[in-house]
């Protein structure tokens, strides 16, 4: 082949520029082997976690939360399952344009939607945010229907919270709600996320931490468009705990019904132990609308009604106690050796510092064990000008008045104990010994609360024995929780204030004779025949006299206290009624003459009920004698022992197997109290034959 | 003396280790498409590379003397298929580089690489290697720079690069003194800091494009997203890799385009540090092997012709694996060999085939 370019041939490029060609190509390799060992050898492990943050996603599984029980195991707060839709921000497609479409299948405000999505901007994308909780089946359906053109909709199924209806128990139980932004910023919630449920008030705020269990996540596989390519596993969700609060659903029951459509609280409590037996703050409102968003309208007429149905009276109402703080009165003139010789000549009131200060009777001639059932305003007056506002106010805060009890509820009222150093604080202004006058029938500047009250009187009826109230049994927590919560809700707590028997013995028969029928006895209207019910009542005025005048539409009837304890020494039970505008105290202690009633018939019926006087736990030894069944005449006997728990749950399944009746036919394993059945007797015993009646157990 | 022609004198040791590169092409392909509605393109890719095998059998056949006689023609051809498909072509990413024809999609700014590589060997074979003036020097500029104008104005950016380096070896060793070349050096750095700060050469993508790679963070889910997805794929794999079909950036596409432009970066994920390396050096031999081609070969022109492939492959490579491991900026040139695609498959073959023929030719006399 001959070609025109001969004439290069002998031309060539120089081998020293293609060694260099060769050497360059050789080192840019080297550079590229450099990077890749850079990224491959020395960054793996970054790299790696890089990758998996990439490909896993966590898709919450969200902790049933703990269950509320009354004392004897009675549900009050329960979950119901439910359907909450998130979206899930994916790259690549625009959730933006989606919003419309999705706002209206669920029914949601666009607006309300799209600042809800703002709020989650900061979040890591992989977050969902939870736009729509308690879906309907139509949302539901709206959803699985548009499952490819909204990727970025997801469902989870969740337990939501139900509540009592009608509001009962609310104050006490509280309510949960979607964590806040503010809350967020508190160090208290550092280990929420945006979206979480949190308690927002009474028990499910205090309890919160356990009630809440610990969420769950699935870890699924996902490409990068965010759909679901695979799945890791689980970390299966720790469900809240169950918590028994201390109340007693029969007290609450008729506390709730007693109080009724009036304004007041109602606080009953076991004064050996604190445990709040019942609690009622009314106007209530129904927890079960916050389980479920809150609308804002709703939510605002909640905040701006008048009648604050939000408030907790029984530990947040800071009144006037009027003639309940008589109690204190006496206790602080006994204990200062005042009061036992001390008489009064009552002519309807008295003149203190050139005032009159009027009593509602001529009592006549009063001494402390007559003053307290009657009330007489004119001894007390006086009573307070001996002692001084200072030893007033000494004895108050030694029985826990103008302090906070520390009941395990949230934002409890300390109320108000003046003193003149109060006064110097607050107003800058010395005290008048005028003004002490007032204090001593609890009018003036001193107010309380209901839990206060209750908290004092079974302190006072129990010799100086004071209790934490609370709702739940710190018996069920754990350690470190009970030790956080006691710091948490700091209060006058446990504490014992060393009485003299004898004053201690003549207020407490005061105030049982104020309960029986005689003349000027203020609590008659709580007598309940055969019960030792004692107690005080109370009836304050809202305002002065002077401002009384000026104020026209509110309703200025002085509010009714009342509270009593059963029995007079050494209580089992104490009831404190406020009944807000309830004209007298006598109205109140009706009030309470119903709770004390529920009490008592409960006691009543406890000591019939061999089951439930032994508790849930412990196992019963029974006796029993019972006729031949085969009708030859003759009787039978046997020993057995009840295991309750074993036994109740038997009577409800109603199988027929006994198996919580297990015969004890070996006399010598009796213990005492119980005689041993004649051998005679128990050889007859045939087990099979005791099939026990629903009845029997009850 | 007169030998027959034969395909013994063919480089069998160079296409084994390009088969074994296409066969990795095609292995990685089918792993980057698993799970994606591009399932068969390892078969399409299969096609591709036995095409490019024929036409490089084929072009082996025909003399390059001949190539290079009709270069100046296809050169013409080529310029006019550049300005046409400014005009007519189909449009996609937001550039008009393709013909669209029969479902096939040609773009034709890939072959004129080929035929750049012939027109420039011609231009200095013909100048004998002597010491070049700055006459021939700057018709040099002009040969390359008219075509390169043309594709930056589709745009694209990243082949407009390639022709970069058959002038810049065409000048190297076609006889450029050292003193012309720092002066063309600066008058370059010059021009192009002259360009990029005017704002009018680069469209503003390709500006955060070519400077994004420095730092993916800044913009991990804009620009940045491409170099990071790719870092974060290429250290995934570790020293041995996650295995065929199991790098989780491959499969999730996270991966931007792992079947074209960062083939490399999946393979990487799922073969680790040693795949990475046996690849890099199949590479390196492969140039190798034609840089000796090119020491052998018979004439200036035929050194010339292979050098210039050599450079546009080498190119491509280090910008390519560049890109992937966060050296470069992401500019779209696919890895020679590896990355899904006719047009590039074809180009690569076409100048192995070229390559090829040089060698079979060089005892011919």
């Amino acid at each position: 082949m001959v070609s025109e370019h001969r004439d290069n041939r002998g031309e060539k490029i120089p081998n020293i520029k293609l060694v260099a060609v060769q050497w360059g190509i050789l080192l840019l390799m080297l550079a590229l082997v450099a990077g890749l060992w850079r990224l491959q050898v020395l960054g793996a492990q970054n790299f790696r976690s890089l990758a998996e943050q990439n490909r896993i996603r966590k898709v919450p599984v969200l902790a049933p939360r703990g269950k509320l029980f009354d004392r004897d195991n009675r549900l009050i707060v329960d979950n119901y399952p439910s359907i909450s839709c998130f979206l899930v921000r994916e790259q690549g497609h625009n959730v933006e344009a989606d919003l419309p479409l999705i706002a209206k299948g669920l029914n949601l405000d666009l607006e309300q939607l799209r600042a809800t999505i703002r709020r989650y901007r900061a979040e890591p994308g992989y977050q969902p945010i939870p736009i729509k909780q308690d879906m309907t089946a139509d949302e539901s359906a709206f959803v699985a229907a548009h499952r490819n053109e909204l990727p970025e909709l997801e469902t989870i199924d969740e337990e939501r919270r139900l509540y009592p209806r009608d509001g009962y128990a609310a104050h006490l139980i509280g309510y949960v709600g979607e964590v806040s932004e503010d809350d967020l910023n508190n160090p208290r919630y550092a280990t929420y996320e945006p979206g979480d449920v949190v308690g927002k008030a009474g028990v499910e705020e205090t309890y919160d931490a356990l009630l809440r269990g610990q969420d769950g996540a699935r870890d699924v596989i996902v490409d990068s468009h965010g759909r679901e390519v695979g799945y890791l596993g689980t970390q299966h969700a720790i469900p809240g705990k169950d918590l028994n609060l201390t109340i007693d659903n029969d007290i609450q029951k008729a506390a709730e019904l007693a109080l009724g459509p009036r304004e007041g609280a109602v606080v009953a409590m076991d004064p050996r132990s604190g445990e709040i037996l019942a609690m009622v703050s009314h106007p209530s409102y129904d927890p079960n609308d916050f389980a479920v968003r809150i609308n804002r309208a709703a939510w605002s007429k909640l905040v701006t009604d008048p009648m604050h149905p939000l408030m907790n009276r029984a530990i947040q109402a800071q009144l006037a106690p009027g003639s309940t703080f008589k109690i204190l009165m006496s206790l602080a003139g006994l204990q200062e050796g005042i009061a036992q010789d001390f008489k009064v000549v009552c002519n309807g009131g008295a003149t203190f510092y050139g005032q009159f200060h009027a009593c509602d009777h001529h009592h006549g001639l009063v001494d402390i064990e007559h003053a307290i059932p009657w009330s007489c305003d004119t001894y007390f007056y006086t009573l307070a000008d001996r002692l001084g506002i200072d030893t007033i106010a000494k004895y108050a805060h030694e029985v826990g008045l103008g302090e906070r009890t520390g009941v395990d509820l949230p934002n409890e009222a300390a109320g108000v104990v003046p003193s003149t150093e109060w006064k110097l604080r607050n107003y800058h202004e010395k005290w008048y010994a005028g003004e002490t006058i007032s204090v001593g029938i609890g009018q003036g500047p001193v107010t309380v609360t209901p839990i206060q009250l209750a908290r004092m009187i079974s302190g006072i009826a129990s010799d100086g024995h004071f209790v934490r109230p609370h709702v739940v049994d710190p018996a069920q927590l754990p350690p470190e929780f009970r030790s956080a919560l006691y710091d948490s809700f700091p209060g006058s707590g446990v504490a014992t204030v060393p009485l003299d028997p004898a004053n201690w013995m003549i207020i407490t028969e005061g105030m049982a004779q104020a309960t029986s029928p005689g003349e000027f006895n203020t609590a008659f209207a709580s007598h309940l025949d055969g019960i030792d019910f004692a107690g005080k009542t109370g009836t304050a005025q809202v305002a002065s006299h002077a401002a009384l005048k000026l104020m026209k539409g509110v309703d200025t009837k002085p509010n009714g206290w009342f509270v009593g304890v059963i029995p007079r020494r050494n209580p089992e039970f104490v009831v404190c009624v406020l009944f807000q505008h309830g004209d007298w105290g006598s109205n109140a202690a009706r009030l309470a003459t119903y709770v004390a009633a529920a009490y008592v018939d409960k006691q009543r019926r406890l000591e019939h009920n061999i089951l439930e006087q032994a508790g849930q736990t412990k196992p019963v030894e029974v006796g029993a004698l019972w006729s031949n069944p085969d009708g030859k005449g003759g009787f039978q006997g046997g020993h057995f022992v009840v295991d309750p728990a074993a036994g109740l749950q038997m009577a409800k399944s109603g199988k027929n197997t006994p198996q919580g009746l297990k015969p004890q036919s070996d006399s010598a394993k009796l213990t005492h109290g119980l005689k041993p059945v004649p051998s005679a007797l128990a050889d007859e015993v045939q087990p099979a034959m005791i099939v026990p009646r629903r009845e029997d157990l009850h | 003396m007169r030998r027959m022609l034969s395909f013994r004198d063919f480089d069998w040791t160079l296409l084994a280790m390009v088969l074994v590169l296409c066969t990795i092409s095609v292995m990685e392909v089918y792993s980057a498409t698993l799970h994606t509605r591009f399932t068969s393109f390892h078969t399409k890719q299969v096609f591709w590379i036995a095409g490019g095998l024929v036409a490089m059998f084929i072009l082996a056949k025909v003399d390059y003397h001949k190539l290079v006689d009709w270069s100046p023609w296809a050169y013409g051809v080529c310029l006019v298929a550049l300005a046409a498909v400014k005009v007519v072509g189909h449009k996609a990413l937001g550039a008009r580089r393709w013909f669209a024809f029969h479902g096939f999609q040609f773009q034709p700014s890939e072959w004129v690489k080929l035929v750049l590589v012939l027109v420039v060997a011609r231009y200095f074979a013909n100048l004998g290697g002597r010491n070049l003036t700055w006459k021939e020097i700057f018709k040099a500029l002009a040969l390359v720079g008219v075509p390169m104008v043309l594709v930056l104005v589709e745009p694209d950016l990243g082949t407009t690069l390639i022709y970069m380096p058959v002038l810049i070896a065409g000048l190297f060793l076609g006889g450029i003194s050292l003193r012309q070349a720092l002066i063309l050096i600066t008058c370059a750095i010059v021009l192009i800091g002259g360009a990029w700060s005017s704002g009018k050469v680069l469209k503003p993508y390709q500006k955060a494009r070519l400077t994004s790679f420095v730092n993916p963070d800044n913009d991990p889910k804009g620009s940045g997203y491409q170099v990071r997805q790719s870092l974060i794929a290429v250290g995934d794999g570790g020293v041995w890799g996650k295995g065929a079909e199991k790098g989780s950036q491959t499969q999730g596409y996270f991966l931007p385009i792992p079947y074209t432009d960062f083939i490399f970066a999946a393979f990487s994920e799922e073969h680790g540090f040693v795949g990475a390396i046996l690849v890099l050096l199949l590479y390196f031999f492969i140039l190798m092997r034609l840089i000796q081609n090119a020491q052998t070969a018979a004439d200036l022109s035929g050194s010339l012709i292979i050098m210039g492939i050599v450079a546009v492959l080498t190119f491509q490579i280090v910008v390519n694996v560049g890109m992937v491991i966060g050296f470069m900026p992401v500019t779209g040139i696919p890895l020679p060999l590896m990355s899904y695609g006719g047009s590039s498959v074809l180009f690569t073959f076409l100048a192995l085939g070229v390559a090829m023929n040089v060698r079979m030719r060089r005892f011919v006399n």
